[in-house]
């Protein structure tokens, strides 16, 4: 229980109002179990109930502090229910090895005594990855989490697993570097996790993908092997690229526990400009330019919808009333431009000429400009906030997908359109028992990315029967992927036929029984 | 009725979110790549000034905001003070003489205030840069004016517009509550308000605005600017020792002890 409290305590000093409304809000005992969710998935018989001569073996290698057993059903609530509250787990017992050895011999027992293993990180996932479906064990990674290397010239930063985005972030930043990573869950996702479900991001624009970044990594194997491949090379050409495997993977055959990446310097000039636009299309236009205008400075471009800010300013009013909206109107659509440099002249100079022009031939309408650090911050804050505001009337489907450009906000509508048609859809007078607040679209438009979030008062059958396999198949028909950055995790396992092909999917199996062949790592999920 | 003239003067400084750096000489701060914004307690005076503007009867109100320096950099927030609805500005034009001390601003400010005939100034209560919270308090001892420092609420008799109530946090408990006729220097606090954004329709159309301009030589030539003060060194603070997390009581107790603090 300690290192709960701790856990809380440092999320709130570091992001209060991020945290500081869910964590009011947590009412755990209303979540539903995924067993009870989920009936027909079944546990695996194959794995062990665990045993006192267990727990006897856990605690011959860990110290107090790297052990939890709960005394009380509620106790490990925290590292049972996911992020969105829509998973709930079972297990009793959490680990938190402080050293990689452990860990090894950890994944070694469990794999010869056939006990599943849930592998968790900052516990931010958002497809119930991270948490167990019934009693696997918890193996958290928050006790890995030191910096083990830095090196100026190079940019390379080598750190364990368990380190937190933001810390490593601000640790980069007092370097004159930066993660090339960033995502709203930086105050409690851990780099580990942020690999092994290849996160994307705010920053992916500018800097490319975790599969670029990272040069080497360690890995426990499921049978408890070190692979140690911390490679500090940007030129590797020997043989297979084994790390790749491992990015993305969602600790399905192995646990990361120490990253070797390649960090960008910090840019000294940021300017952020947040921009009203009265239709999709405009978008489109004002991202084309700014792909030709803002070039190279450009380090991100991410729209919201009317209906997503609505959501934001409803839940950022209760939370912080000091929080105003940046523009004095509403509009349909809102695009945020960041533009990061090493000059601050010659940025504003291309920033300015640019914002004159979509102003000037009427494709903006409206908009602001930062005029300070803290501006931009709260600039950024209404683009970050608004999943834990879509989840604020209660509940939230989420769903993650890359679309054709041209295509993106149209699954928002037809999806708007199919829970009015199934009358789900609430309106204060023609249906007040509506259960979906409405469907909203956000996300990052340089990668073809949205986040459609589909809030609700809760969730049930019968909101996920109407949005479920629909959703999925609405996006293979407009030809994109069902999960973007988010991974797969519990809820898109039997989705993924929608992305992948037959053969796709037989080699991912393959791999995944090469790796773990009694299946003890991150069971029921993934593939 | 009266009228009210308000002027905000506003001083552009190092961004209160980053981290000052001496430069190489020692002799001041790092500016070159370093973001500089208004200071944001003169932020807030011009809020609360545009507050004014669009509360009070129409066509009562006039604001003026006014900046000090050598290089013309102010003229960025000057242009922002008018986005955001100021009605006019001013730079004033220090050229080559050395930065200046709040008794030489102070002095310059009253020549201002005094020709042009202001009967309220609303500035910050301090600049975050030297942190001296001079300016407003000599301002309105050389004018021989009322001064409401560090306020909090700031409200003007509607029906004559001649007093003003201000309200200002104290290190007691209580709000003190203050109320002067006008003229009056008013300082302002952090929770005055919350600044507005700019616009950007409203910033474009400002931007090609030229801004007056008044030079230390040629308008205010009667002014000593000359220094009183002299730094003798500038230094980094001292490093503050980074924390340690400790296990268990047990461990705190240990380390506690050890450092003889029990």
């Amino acid at each position: 229980m300690i290192n709960l409290i701790s856990q809380v305590k440092l999320c709130v000093i570091k992001n209060p109002i991020l945290v500081s409304k869910s964590f009011q809000r947590l009412c755990y005992s209303t979540i539903k179990l995924t067993s009870d969710n989920y009936p027909q998935v079944k546990r695996n018989t194959q794995f062990k109930k665990l045993t006192s001569d267990d727990l006897e073996y856990f605690q011959s290698i860990l110290s107090p502090q790297e052990l939890i057993v709960a005394k009380d059903r509620d106790d490990l609530n925290f590292y049972n229910t996911d992020w969105t509250h829509k998973y709930k787990g079972q297990s009793n017992i959490v680990i938190k090895p402080k050293s990689v050895e452990k860990i090894s011999l950890i994944m070694n027992y469990c794999n010869k005594e056939r006990i599943a293993v849930v592998p968790q990180g900052g516990n931010t996932d958002l497809v119930g990855g991270s948490v167990p479906i019934f009693d696997e064990l918890i193996l958290s990674l928050s006790n890995l989490n030191k910096i083990r290397s830095f090196d100026e010239l190079t940019g390379i930063l080598k750190c364990d697993a368990g380190a937190i985005l933001e810390e490593v972030d601000n640790y980069l930043k007092d370097n004159g570097h930066l993660f090339p990573l960033d995502l709203g869950a930086k105050g409690s996702c851990q780099i580990g996790g942020c690999v092994a479900t290849n996160a994307g991001g705010q920053r992916l624009i500018r800097y490319g993908s975790l599969h670029g970044n990272v040069l080497g990594l360690e890995v426990v194997l499921p049978d408890g092997t070190i692979m140690d491949s911390m490679h500090s090379l940007r030129k590797d050409n020997t043989g297979y690229d084994l790390k790749q495997l491992f990015i993305g993977s969602e600790g399905t055959i192995g646990i990361i526990t120490g990253i070797s990446i390649l960090t960008p310097t910090n840019p000294k000039a940021t300017n952020v400009s947040f921009l009203a636009v009265n239709d999709f299309k405009d978008i489109e236009t004002v991202f084309k330019k700014a792909k030709s205008d803002l070039n190279e400075i450009m380090s991100a471009f991410e729209f919201m919808d009317m209906k997503s800010m609505k959501l934001t300013k409803k839940h950022l009013g209760e939370v912080d009333g000091t929080m105003s909206f940046p523009l004095e109107n509403d509009y349909p659509f809102y695009i945020l431009i960041e533009t990061s440099g090493s000059n601050k002249d010659h940025d504003d100079a291309k920033l300015e000429k640019f914002l004159e022009d979509v102003m000037g031939d009427g494709t903006v309408v409206d908009g602001t400009m930062a005029q300070d650090v803290s501006e931009i911050e709260h600039l950024w804050k209404w683009r970050e906030m608004i999943p834990e505001s879509c989840q604020s009337e209660g509940a939230v489907y989420k769903y993650d997908v890359s679309l054709p450009l041209s295509q993106l906000y149209s699954l928002v509508e037809l999806t708007n359109a199919k829970v009015k048609k199934d009358g789900l859809l609430y309106d204060a007078e023609t249906n007040p028992e509506g259960q979906v607040i409405g469907a909203v679209g956000y996300g990052h438009i340089g990668d073809g990315n949205l986040h459609l979030n589909v809030a609700t008062k809760e969730y049930n059958k019968t909101i996920e029967k109407c949005l479920e396999p629909y959703v999925y198949e609405a996006v293979s028909d407009l030809k994109g992927s069902i999960s973007a950055e988010h991974g797969i995790g519990f809820q898109k396992k039997k989705y993924l036929h929608y992305s992948k092909s037959p053969v796709e999917i037989k080699l991912m199996k393959d791999i995944k029984n090469h790796f773990d062949p009694h299946g003890v790592l991150n069971p029921y999920k993934y593939v | 009725m009266n009228k009210l003239k308000v002027l905000v003067p506003v001083k552009r400084v190092l961004d209160y979110q980053l981290k000052p750096v001496l430069n190489s000489a020692k002799s001041g701060i790092e500016t070159t790549g370093f973001k500089f914004s208004i200071n944001p307690f003169d932020d807030i005076a011009i809020e609360e000034a545009l507050n004014l503007q669009s509360s009070l009867p129409k066509g009562s109100v006039t604001t003026h905001a006014v900046s000090i320096d050598s290089n013309g950099h102010c003229r960025d927030i000057l242009k922002n003070c008018l986005a955001k609805g100021i009605q006019d500005v001013t730079w004033i034009n220090t050229q080559d003489t050395p930065a200046l001390e709040p008794l030489a601003i102070a002095k310059i400010l009253k020549q201002f205030v005094t020709e042009g005939d202001y009967n309220m100034v609303l500035l910050g209560k301090q600049a975050i840069d030297d942190d001296s919270n001079h300016t407003g308090q000599m301002l309105a001892g050389l004018l021989n004016w009322p001064q409401l420092t560090n306020a909090s609420k700031v409200e003007v008799s509607k029906e004559k517009l001649d007093m003003v109530t201000v309200t200002s946090e104290t290190d007691q408990a209580a709000d003190q509550v203050l109320n002067a006729p006008l003229p009056c220097v008013i300082t302002a606090d952090l929770r005055l308000n919350t600044p507005r954004y700019v616009s950007l329709p409203k910033l474009m159309k400002v931007k090609r605005k030229p801004i007056k301009e008044l030079t230390l030589n040629k308008n205010f030539p009667d002014i000593d600017v000359s220094q009183r003060l002299n730094i003798v060194s500038l230094n980094e603070p001292e490093l503050k020792k980074p924390g340690i997390v400790v296990g268990s009581v047990d461990e705190l107790i240990t380390k506690l002890k050890e450092s003889k603090l029990i």
